[in-house]
């Protein structure tokens, strides 16, 4: 375990020596939830429509498909105008955009601020990377199929896609949440053992609590 | 290049001599030359800068293969200094004491060939990898392929075919 997460005595500006446990006093370590929706169908379609007008992603992006975030959120492609906009931290986001590669290393990372974004949340996968592995399929550190370890809700193919493919998955997400289907977050609540478990496989030094916002 | 390699000769006994272009030449230095050599050349000879420290891993002749690359930026020249070791239990004298930079590529060599530098700087922490336990990646005879399919996931689907092949039975099936 690492030094900066073990048990410690810190001591406060105002001269109080206390015990932090930074595993469990700076998480909470609860499980997630199964959120039920909305009692009426037509509150929540108004929900699901809100919702599929306000994507705000996460400026997390793994792999080259960072790249093609730059053209998407500048004047020629604009995606601003379809009500898409980057934030700069998890807690502010509900989009996650896993645009590329993902290495077993940055698969921790990309967990954590998965957890860390609010309900509901969704998971966009870009290029052959996250699909299958792509051309990494045979690395030793890359992992092959996003959908184990993260619920995904749309993937976007292509090696890496353009811009306009973008543009369309987002059209494509879109039309998802619109019909109630976006329930990554749900799923991911639902079949919370699975994905541990399957990011436990991959993770070998496992250094954080098993759920962390 | 030529002048400056029959010049060092006269001081160091060093080994093979290959000049890639007029500006970029290596050289095979024995291990135990090869720190007076590399203060001779950052000192007298104005190569002060370290370009890379990198390692080759030549399996067949079961010997890993240091280069240490330096530039001369006033002679607007790189020399390259080819330094064999014994594959089986590595280890190199460190040279981050002469170039601070180099303790970083002596990290990277140590997690991913398994090439020791005693004495370097947090070199046995994890640099790159993570809770890795098994044989250093970068290694020949570490297979990724098998090391893939032993601990990820794959998507079923994926299957390659020849491409001659596989027109010669779609296009001609009686001759295939």
């Amino acid at each position: 375990m690492k030094d900066e997460l073990k048990k410690r005595l810190v001591k406060g500006p105002d001269g109080v020596e206390f015990e932090v446990d930074p595993l469990r006093d700076y998480y909470c370590d609860a499980r997630p939830q199964v959120e039920p929706p909305a009692v009426s169908k037509i509150v929540e379609d108004f929900f699901n429509w809100a919702r599929s007008e306000s994507l705000w992603i996460l400026g997390f992006a793994t792999g080259c498909g960072a790249i093609e975030m730059r053209p998407l959120m500048t004047p020629r492609f604009d995606a601003y105008r379809f009500g898409v906009q980057w934030r700069p931290t998890p807690r502010q986001s509900n989009l996650f955009i896993i645009s590329g590669y993902l290495s077993t290393k940055t698969l921790k990372r990309v967990i954590r601020s998965y957890e860390q974004m609010q309900s509901p949340k969704y998971v966009m996968g870009l290029g052959s990377c996250t699909i299958n592995g792509g051309m990494y399929w045979d690395s030793y550190n890359t992992i092959k199929r996003l959908d184990d370890y993260l619920p995904v809700d749309v993937y976007v193919a292509g090696c890496m896609p353009r811009p306009e493919s973008l543009l369309a998955g987002f059209e494509e997400l879109k039309r998802i949440i619109r019909e109630g289907k976006g329930e990554g977050a749900n799923k991911y609540a639902a079949q919370f053992d699975r994905y541990k478990a399957n990011q436990k496989q991959v993770i070998h030094d496992w250094d954080m609590p098993d759920y962390n916002w | 290049m030529r002048e400056l390699y029959e010049q060092l000769k006269r001081l160091f006994p060093l080994g093979e001599y290959t000049e890639q272009r007029r500006d970029l030449a290596f050289v095979t230095v024995p291990k135990d030359h090869l720190r007076p050599l590399l203060i001779h050349l950052r000192d007298r000879e104005r190569f002060t800068h370290l370009v890379l420290l990198t390692a080759v891993d030549w399996l067949e002749e079961g010997r890993f293969q240091l280069t240490y690359l330096m530039n001369d930026r006033a002679g607007k020249r790189d020399l390259g200094l080819r330094v064999l070791l014994p594959r089986e239990q590595a280890t190199m004298e460190g040279i981050h004491d002469l170039w601070p930079t180099a303790a970083t590529y002596q990290r990277e060599l140590r997690e991913m060939f398994g090439i020791d530098f005693p004495g370097s700087p947090r070199v046995n922490e994890e640099f790159i990898l993570e809770g890795w336990t098994g044989m250093p990646p970068y290694r020949r005879d570490f297979d990724t392929k098998k090391f893939s399919e032993e601990n990820f996931n794959h998507r079923p689907g994926r299957a390659t075919t020849d491409p001659a092949k596989h027109m010669k039975e779609k296009l001609y099936p009686d001759e295939a």
